[in-house]
């Protein structure tokens, strides 16, 4: 037997040496550490399964082909097939963020299937830590996505004429996933399989994703229809990326975004948090 | 060292106080009512049937679910008012290895380590040691997803132990093993006691509460109908069996008849169960079953085989409480049924 073997693996009775203070609560330094750990963990699940990358990988390549060449020519005539390049990138950023939020959730729900939760919940470690970590990682698949899209984008002939508002908008994006992120976190906590937070994300996402300006101008749509894109989020974040990218007026549509961002964040970040540490 | 908030009601060397502990959901009484003790470095086997509320007990004392009313306390903390530091006295292994399919064995143990706070040298250090000890080694890098049930069982009592805690609480850690990983698994449990751990320790089979604790709690439907030392429980529900199988089973009534001569087969006689060939008596002591041997001999009955046999959940059941564990059916409706 090695000698690390040999050390008596269990406490005398007593509690454990303590760290942080004494009242239990965990420090800013605790709480970085045990993010930094987690999120460590959530790199190793992609390294281990690689295909879980296909959806930041795949979507952006296959939407943009599908959308330019399908649609691109009906909506904007065949001749002028750029001009909907210009129109469809900014607006499919919008979009990623959406599927990719929707990936926290049934990533999570899966934690609480197999019991790994139970574990992270009996240890001593700030419960948002474990929600952060997950969001961090999405976010860094958001920016693959987003690097992907830009790439096909460019080779389809994209053009952006503001470069640093180019980075606006993919703040922008990433400002809007984070609000969303948690109301999908909140699914996963509280639903039964990640079956079903998958079936939910798709019934939440599909009118809001079709039914805004991300695909195709609202001009051409009737009243009724009106009326619901002008008030989805997605239609101001798709205008603002598409004003802040190429010119146009953005300040209306930027508000608008982070205003939603920050009122989703605002509601639904403490609901996670609360159902994450009540869940039974 | 922080205050010791300790539980009045506790004995002082109590390392986990229950008292009065409630948990309904719905009209489903998980706990109703629950009081018990463990004194520090034993082992407490709390018996019962699927849905009496073991589950249910281990998950208020890990903190994961909120009793509706009562008190306990963990080596000396609230679990109610004190979670943050009772998360750091308690190790525990759930009914399912909750352990990371994705990652290896040894990032498993490393990022538990991590989130205890220990510097990275000492998690990596500790890992390893951990993985030698339950003989995991050799798969440390592999990913947890092709470990065998057996494996992933020892990886969630080391992950368990990583922080050194004082208390553990292990939630029916043999339910679905095959008898020998289920013995790898027993012996790890004693090794842990005897450095010291307090465990608390849930169970359906009398075999493993003999084999582990020394004392017991039979719980049923969410309230405690028994408790005390396992000798005293077993005198109670009437102790082992013997089953004595005769070499030629045309001896099987001389053999009882024998037993009944020598008055060693207590009120209801011997039974013979002509389908195994064998002969049962319950025994009391040792000094009986000695003597059970001793008289057969004598009347030159050659044995193939004595064997004696715990009694059942069942049985233990019927002498403690005169009726049957509650069936599987009534059973406390599985995790994810009971979110709310």
């Amino acid at each position: 037997m090695s000698a690390a073997t040999a050390t008596p693996h269990t406490a005398a009775p007593g509690p454990a040496p303590l760290a942080g203070d004494d009242d239990g609560r965990i420090g800013l330094r605790g709480h970085l550490r045990h993010t930094g750990a987690l999120i460590r963990r959530n790199l190793l699940w992609i390294r281990q399964d690689p295909e879980s990358m296909f959806d930041a990988v795949l979507f952006p390549i296959v939407f943009c082909l599908l959308f330019v060449f399908v649609f691109g020519g009906a909506i904007t005539g065949a001749d002028n097939r750029q001009e909907y390049v210009n129109y469809l990138v900014p607006g499919l950023m919008a979009m990623m963020g959406m599927n990719i939020a929707q990936g926290v959730g049934t990533g999570f729900n899966q934690d609480f299937q197999t019991g790994v939760m139970d574990r992270f919940r009996s240890l001593p470690i700030g419960r948002a830590s474990v929600l952060i970590a997950k969001i961090v990682v999405e976010i860094g698949r958001m920016l693959v996505a987003t690097a992907i899209l830009l790439v096909v984008g460019f080779l389809l002939g994209l053009s952006v004429s503001d470069v640093p508002g180019l980075f606006a908008a993919i703040g922008l994006s990433m400002v809007f996933g984070f609000g969303v992120m948690w109301i999908f976190l909140t699914l996963g906590v509280v639903m039964k399989s990640a079956q079903a937070v998958q079936a939910m994300g798709f019934l939440v996402l599909m009118p809001l994703q079709f039914g805004s300006s991300i695909f195709a101008p609202t001009s051409t749509m009737p009243g009724w229809l009106q009326a619901f894109t002008d008030y989805n989020p997605l239609s101001s974040l798709a205008d603002a990326a598409r004003g802040l990218m190429n010119g146009g007026p953005v300040a209306h549509d930027i508000l608008i975004t982070v205003a939603w961002s920050v009122v989703l964040t605002a509601v639904m970040m403490p609901i996670a948090v609360r159902k994450f540490s009540t869940k039974a | 060292m922080t205050r010791i908030d300790k539980n009045p009601d506790a004995a002082p060397d109590a390392a986990v106080t229950v008292r009065g502990l409630v948990k309904h959901y719905g009209t489903t009484k998980a706990l109703d009512g629950v009081d018990l003790d463990v004194r520090e470095g034993t082992v407490l086997g709390v018996l019962g049937p699927n849905g009496a509320g073991k589950t249910t007990l281990v998950r208020c004392l890990s903190t994961l679910i909120v009793p509706d009313a009562g008190r306990a306390t963990v080596a000396g903390y609230d679990v109610l008012r004190q979670p943050r530091q009772t998360r750091r006295v308690i190790g525990l292994t759930g009914q399912y290895a909750s352990v990371d399919e994705k990652l290896s064995g040894f990032e498993n143990l490393y990022l538990i380590g991590r989130l205890l706070d220990l510097p990275r040298r000492e998690a990596r250090a500790r890992a390893d040691g951990l993985l030698e000890r339950f003989s995991l080694t050799e798969a440390a890098k592999r990913p947890v997803g092709t470990y065998s049930g057996g494996m992933r069982r020892r990886l969630d009592l080391a992950a368990s132990m990583i922080g050194r805690p004082a208390v553990l609480f292990l939630d029916e850690p043999t339910t679905g093993l095959d008898p020998r990983t289920r013995n790898e698994v027993w012996t790890e449990v004693r090794r842990m006691v005897a450095e010291g751990a307090t465990v608390l320790l849930t169970t359906q089979y009398m075999e493993e509460a003999e084999y582990l604790a020394s004392e017991l709690t039979v719980v049923d439907r969410g309230k405690v109908v028994a408790g005390g030392r396992i000798d005293e429980l077993k005198a109670r529900v009437g102790g082992r069996t013997l089953r004595i199988r005769p070499a030629d089973p045309l001896e099987l009534r001389p053999t009882a008849a024998a037993l009944d001569e020598f008055g060693l087969t207590g009120p209801g006689g011997a039974a013979v169960d002509a389908e195994t060939a064998s002969v049962m008596v319950p025994v009391l002591s040792d000094e009986q079953l000695t003597a059970v041997l001793g008289a057969l001999t004598a009347r030159g009955i050659t044995l193939s085989s004595v064997t004696t046999e715990l009694p059942s959940l069942d049985e233990v059941f019927l002498s403690l409480t005169g009726h049957k564990a509650s069936a599987a059916q009534d059973d406390v409706p599985a995790r994810e049924e009971v979110a709310v």
